[in-house]
């Protein structure tokens, strides 16, 4: 700091220090009178855009069929070894459906890497932080917790696609 | 001997080998799809295309011989270029169907692919599609798309298996395989192509989309479906066995094994029916109760027999640790000469090519550790003789389900005043045991079996057990072993309180008062074998390490055995 000053070289003002308190209140006073950028959560909910990562959720297309094909590549590249994934047969025309598809919350870093491997843009980061669990068991979610509607992921798909 | 030059390397070669050969034995191994050791050469993948100085083009390694002062390149700029192009007409056609495809983590077009592949499609145009999912037979299913033509299945069905099923049909990019008018891929040793393979057009209809295998472990071990001992690898994930391949060993099974050890040999380990925990008879039915009590009841039941009235049975399903160790008991502990073991034979099952009419996998490794009458002693049938007349009052029997290869005998057991059997799972047998213990299975334990050839081969654990860590005591670890956690379903497996024979046997001496092997000198199947090295004569000098992973010949005349 350039004005680093030793006490001998203040002037008489500063000395007794009151123009500089009445300098600080007067500071709050003007932040006290500007709009509050404070969030009243949880009454009032925080909605983050597009580019934001919350948990990890399936695409469900709108017939209600999973996108997922099981190939495991998510469940490969996860940093933190949170999804487990068992691959099934089925009579679609891709012959290969999670049987069973479990994210165990607790191990999740939230990194993306799912969604950025994943080949059938089936995995995506959704908008959803409210994760709270009273067990281990609590934590982990399976199909019927990770499976969204497309159209609630809209901004998440757009948003990937701007920038593949 | 001759030589040519290799990349640089000069190595040596037999007459007569081919430069894709050549390499190989000196570790060079070229690109190849349709080339295989052990199959005709049909040269139509062209993958193996390599440059040889002085000839005017590129020739394809598999079929082209060595010769003296040959100097072949195999990464020049042209052999890549050349490579490169063969790649990518073989994918121009080829569906985009990794994610589904069972094969992926183990396909050698991924492998070129990633490694050759100039990583984008020039081809625009419409892919040829062929039929997917066609039963080709009752286990393997075949899909066109992924096929890349390189005939090894057709090969593999007219020249090893000696059983012509599969042929090419149409021409150009719509050449498919099918099996001839009347006929299915369903050879004794059919599902070998699945291995063989290069893609996943042919998948094991046993484990499709059961596992990736990345997430697999794979466990070295031998076949336990008849008396060749094929090695293999058990793929294991969770703790449960998934599916099992063959591994080569030139000596026993080159790169084969039949359709009947890789699908009947592994799914009793992971079933339901294990017995886990030792099982006394209380009130009529089998009651799981702890070692400990297991271990007295048994000692004080036997106490109540003359050492004439019991007679042990001992296992060609067994290792030889165990049957060893219960010859020891038989003879040394309880004093009974009556001791054998059943032989199962079947005259439809053995063949020319792998499969061996003794259906089991040891018994010449319980012959050679004495699981044999001694001297005035009954053999197997003297012993049922002897149960019918009353004079043989208790049987110990380990690892057989003697019962359900004989029914015949159910009158017989139905007499015993005690019968205690070692099962890895609840049979027949079992049903009519007064004390059941429970035995590893094959994937659970250490030990050895020998054999029809007198070759002497090592079981490996692949399985952990309640006293068997996956860790510690050396399986192989898949990347969901090493990073799981006991809160992971993932990783948790079922662990069954399960003990090899040999150890059990060593405790139940112990609970009857007798010292058999100082407890120190045996913790480990390797400490039996080294007490046998030192009794048996066949075993002299060997130890685990020596026998290795492919096993080895024992100086025995087994024309005498067998
Ligand atoms: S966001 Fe990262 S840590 Fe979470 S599941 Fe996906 S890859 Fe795993
Ligand atoms: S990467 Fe995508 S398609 Fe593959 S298993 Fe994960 S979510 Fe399913
Ligand atoms: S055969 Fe290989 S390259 Fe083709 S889809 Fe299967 S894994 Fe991918
Ligand atoms: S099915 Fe497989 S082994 Fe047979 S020709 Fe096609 S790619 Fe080759």
């Amino acid at each position: 700091m350039a004005d680093k000053r030793r006490k001998k070289d203040l002037t008489f003002l500063e000395r007794i220090y009151i123009p500089e308190i009445i300098k600080g209140l007067l500071l709050t006073l003007k932040n006290m009178l500007k709009p509050k950028f404070t969030m009243q959560y949880p009454e009032e909910k925080f909605i983050p855009g597009g580019s934001y990562r919350g948990r990890p959720v399936l695409v469900q297309e709108e017939n209600g069929e999973e996108r997922c094909v099981a190939c495991g590549l998510c469940s490969r590249v996860c940093p933190a070894l949170a999804i487990e994934v068992q691959a099934a047969e089925t009579q679609r025309e891709k012959e290969r459906y999670p049987e069973k598809f479990e994210i165990n919350m607790i191990r999740c870093i939230f990194c993306g890497f799912c969604e950025e491997v994943c080949p059938e843009e089936a995995i995506v980061m959704s908008k959803d932080y409210e994760l709270a669990f009273t067990s281990r068991e609590d934590a982990i979610y399976g199909k019927d917790k990770l499976l969204v509607p497309v159209h609630q992921l809209k901004d998440r798909i757009e948003f990937l696609r701007s920038y593949k | 001997m001759p030589k040519l030059v290799v990349d640089g390397k000069e190595i040596e070669f037999k007459q007569g080998q081919t430069i894709i050969e050549a390499a190989k034995e000196a570790g060079n191994t070229i690109p190849h799809f349709c080339w295989h050791p052990s199959l005709s050469v049909s040269g139509n993948c062209r993958v193996c295309l390599v440059e040889v100085e002085k000839m005017p083009k590129l020739v394809i390694a598999c079929s082209t011989l060595a010769a003296e002062g040959m100097i072949v390149h195999t990464a020049s700029e042209k052999a890549l270029a050349a490579r490169n192009a063969v790649m990518e007409f073989l994918l121009i056609n080829h569906p985009l169907d990794c994610p589904i495809c069972d094969e992926a983590g183990e396909c050698k077009l991924q492998d070129y692919a990633y490694a050759h592949g100039v990583g984008e499609s020039r081809f625009v145009e419409e892919k040829t599609h062929k039929d997917k999912r066609v039963p080709l037979g009752p286990n393997i299913m075949f899909d066109g798309d992924r096929c890349i033509s390189c005939s090894r299945c057709i090969r593999f069905c007219d020249e090893i298996a000696g059983a012509p099923e599969l042929t090419f049909v149409k021409r150009g990019d719509r050449v498919t395989i099918v099996t001839y008018p009347g006929r299915q891929l369903e050879n004794p040793y059919a599902m070998n192509v699945v291995d063989i393979c290069p893609v996943g057009a042919l998948t094991n209809r046993d484990f499709r989309f059961k596992a990736r295998v990345w997430d697999m472990s794979a466990n070295k071990t031998i076949c336990q479906g008849c008396s060749r001992g094929c090695n293999i690898e058990l793929w294991v994930r969770n703790n449960e066995i998934l599916r099992i391949t063959p591994r080569q060993n030139d000596e026993v099974n080159s790169y084969w094994m039949c359709d009947h050890g890789r699908l009947n040999t592994f799914k009793f380990v992971n079933a339901d029916d294990r017995v886990d925990g030792p099982y006394l008879r209380r009130e009529g039915s089998l009651a799981k109760v702890g070692w400990d009590e297991a271990f007295a009841a048994a000692a004080s039941e036997l106490k109540q027999f003359n050492k004439n009235e019991i007679a042990f049975i001992g296992s060609a399903f067994a290792s030889c640790e165990d049957n060893y160790m219960l010859r020891e008991f038989a003879l040394n502990v309880i004093g009974s000469r009556h001791i054998d073991f059943m032989r199962h034979s079947d005259s439809n099952f053995g063949d020319e090519i792998l499969r061996k009419n003794d259906i089991t996998p040891n018994t010449m490794g319980a012959e050679l550790v004495g699981v044999t009458p001694a001297a005035g002693g009954l053999n197997f049938d003297g012993i049922i003789n002897s149960i019918n007349e009353g004079k043989i009052k208790a049987l110990y029997l380990i690892e057989d389900d003697i019962l359900s290869a004989n029914p015949e005998l159910e009158n017989t057991l139905a007499k015993l005043n005690l019968f205690i059997v070692h099962s890895s799972n609840f049979n027949k047998t079992t049903t009519l045991a007064d004390i059941v213990f429970p035995a590893a299975a094959y994937a659970e334990k250490n030990g050895t079996m020998v054999n029809f050839q007198g070759r002497i081969q090592r079981l490996m654990p692949a399985v952990a057990t309640l006293e068997q860590d996956r860790s510690l005591d050396g399986m192989a670890m898949s990347r969901l072993d090493k990073f799981g956690t006991r809160f992971d379903r993932w990783a948790k497996g079922n662990k069954r309180d399960v003990r090899p024979t040999w150890k059990i046997i060593l405790s139940l001496s112990a609970a009857a008062g007798y010292k058999l092997i100082r407890q120190a000198q045996a913790n480990m199947a390797e400490d039996i074998f080294e007490i046998m090295s030192k009794k048996i004569d066949a075993f002299k000098g060997l130890d685990y390490d020596k026998i290795g992973e492919k096993g080895i010949m024992l100086k025995i005349d087994v024309a005498e055995k067998a």
